[in-house]
């Protein structure tokens, strides 16, 4: 089998006394798309900044490829290939749409240290900015600050950011959270389109959609990981059934 | 990439035109009602603006709230003073190494104080003034406490004669158009982008693939090798240098003026050092007790106006081109 794209071995967080990522391991193969599950306080979101490097894990090792990247800085790994979106939504809210996905465009069009020319007037910025909008659908948001946009239309940009900088590792943390439910559906439908494209982690709550995507599953609970697999496996789990997914939820 | 009405773009420019043609006009209005000390008064205000609009690019674009921007005024000031001291009349001379050594400081300053935020910040750019403000004291050479009286002006080849207050005063206006056109090209270039994002949203920033330290650091070094200018003016102005240039309150007196007249903006630290220094020769005339005014009107201009005296004009534009 080729090599993994992600592989996660024991690793290990904590926070004071709470064992946030309690030697977590798993991988991710190129192309998958990836869901992790487990109820709030889990851990996902931790396991999530010690991948993008923004938490340093207290054990364990991170390796995208054949390359270890546990002690890379974010910016590093962004250039490596991998990319975040954020549970809270994180954008430039005094910026318009457009210059939010110009800004991410621009961390990978070579070094910044350009002091004249204006960068908003700028083709080679504008015009990718431009199409990763209509991608999403907010191509006719692009003059509206970030801040006027409405909540489903900042998760949709939330995305669009970290898909700028064209990565090969998109770590998704809860893109639906708190959607109304038509906008949940787009975001559904969107997914499904990036699914093969590029290699997907998901962290969800919505099971249906989870299901629907998923190419393989992590159950998290209480920092560590209790089952891996196969939607058919998950659902099969009697450890997972009894932990986390309610019976009656998959009868 | 804040968005604004197109009335409110081009009445900033607006007010735009109308300071730099006030500020053009100065020496030939002063000649003519017989009040020539306005030109030093304003050639004063223009440096201090100088000081001011070097501030705004870390302070108002990049998020970075120095409270050390004083010492770098110092610096520029005695390099021109200790090379005078010397002997060393050379402009080129004096202003190359004004720049030169403020720079350094801020890449060294920057390089520590950079790696903290918030307060920790504040506190950090200001005790390396502080440092800098008692190394000048303990100078004894060079004065100490008492300063450094300057012989002549720096003398840039018999090019221009800065001794004349007129030639001063528009080299100094020269140099603000300069460092104003500069400062209007950085904030909108990509490396400009870059700061402007790192004050909005540092952890994304990071997460999209900046490395936000040197970036940072370069603003910072850029912002204080424009203020080391502004000192080597001051020390021309002034032909004298002593520690009190570059004293906490003066850093303090640098911030207020950028949030008098409107953070964000190269426009608006003008409008507030003008602001600010006229308040200051009226409100002294009046009373040792300026401070006890000036700080009420900071209050209300913060609670009321908070993008500065520059918002507030180009609003009032707006609304007379619509009534
Ligand atoms: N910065 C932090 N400081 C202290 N505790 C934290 C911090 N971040 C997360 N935690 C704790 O770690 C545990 C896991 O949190 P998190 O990763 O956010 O879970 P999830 O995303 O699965 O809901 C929780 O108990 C949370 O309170
Ligand atoms: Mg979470």
């Amino acid at each position: 089998m080729a090599e993994p794209l992600l592989s996660v071995t024991g690793l290990c967080r904590h926070f004071g006394g709470v064992v946030a990522t309690d030697n977590v391991s798993l991988t991710i193969a190129e192309g998958e798309l990836h869901a992790i599950i487990g109820p709030n306080g889990a851990g996902k979101t931790t396991l999530v900044a010690q991948l993008m490097g923004e938490l340093r894990p207290h054990r364990g090792t991170i390796r995208l490829g054949d390359r270890d990247v546990t002690t890379m800085p974010s910016y590093r790994r962004s250039r490596r290939g991998i990319a975040r979106s954020f549970q809270i939504t994180s954008i430039f809210p005094e910026f318009t749409a457009r210059d939010n996905i110009a800004l991410a465009v621009q961390a990978h069009a070579g070094h910044n240290f350009r002091f004249w020319r204006a960068a908003r007037t700028d083709p080679a910025l504008r015009k990718p900015a431009c199409a990763i909008l209509d991608s999403v659908g907010l191509g006719h948001r692009a003059d509206v600050p970030a801040a006027t946009l409405a909540h489903g239309e900042q998760r949709l940009l939330e995305i669009a950011i970290a898909l700028a900088a064209r990565p090969r590792l998109l770590l998704l943390d809860e893109p639906m959270a708190g959607m109304a439910p038509e906008d949940a559906a787009r975001m559904v439908r969107f997914l499904s389109q990036l699914k093969g494209k590029i290699t997907l982690l998901l962290i969800e709550h919505d099971m249906d959609a989870v299901f629907a995507l998923a190419d393989r599953i992590t159950v998290m609970v209480y920092g560590s990981v209790i089952a891996s697999g196969t939607p058919g496996q998950i659902r099969a789990n009697a450890e997972v059934r009894k932990a986390y997914l309610g019976e009656d939820e998959l009868a | 990439m804040i968005m604004r009405k197109p009335g409110v773009v081009s009445s900033r420019a607006l007010v735009t035109l109308v300071i730099i043609a006030v500020l053009a006009l100065v020496p030939p209005v002063a000649a003519t009602i017989g009040e020539g000390f306005y030109v030093d008064v304003f050639t004063r205000i223009m440096i201090f603006a100088i000081a001011a609009l070097s501030l705004d690019i870390i302070l108002g674009y990049g998020g970075m709230v120095s409270f050390g921007h004083a010492a770098y005024l110092g610096i520029g000031a005695y390099a021109v003073g200790i090379l005078a001291f010397y002997g060393v009349d050379n402009g080129f001379l004096q202003f190359g190494t004004a720049i030169l050594a403020s720079a350094v400081a801020a890449l060294f300053i920057g390089f520590v104080s950079l790696r903290t935020s918030g307060i920790y910040f504040i506190m950090i750019t200001l005790a390396f003034a502080q440092m800098i403000y008692f190394l000048s004291i303990s100078l004894n050479t060079y004065g100490g406490d008492n300063g450094l009286n300057i012989d002549r002006p720096s003398d840039f080849a018999r090019l221009v004669n800065l001794s004349n207050a007129t030639t001063l005063y528009y080299v100094v206006f020269a140099v603000l158009m300069l460092f104003l056109f500069l400062g209007q090209r950085l904030v909108n270039s990509r490396f400009g982008m870059v700061i402007r994002g790192a004050k909005s949203n540092e952890r994304r920033m990071a997460a999209i693939g900046f490395p936000l330290l040197r970036y940072k650091l370069t603003a910072f070094v850029i912002a204080g090798a424009m203020c080391g200018v502004a000192g080597a003016l001051l020390a021309n102005q002034d032909l004298f240098v002593a520690p009190a240039v570059m004293q906490w309150t003066r850093s303090g007196e640098i911030l207020m003026m950028v949030i008098l007249g409107g953070m964000g903006t190269l426009v608006g630290p003008i409008l507030g050092a003008v602001a600010f220094l006229a308040l200051e020769t009226v409100l002294s005339d009046l009373t040792g007790h300026w401070q006890a005014i000036m700080g009420p009107i900071l209050v209300l201009v913060v609670l009321f106006a908070r993008d500065g005296i520059f918002g507030l004009l180009s609003r009032i534009g707006v609304e007379r081109s619509r009534g």
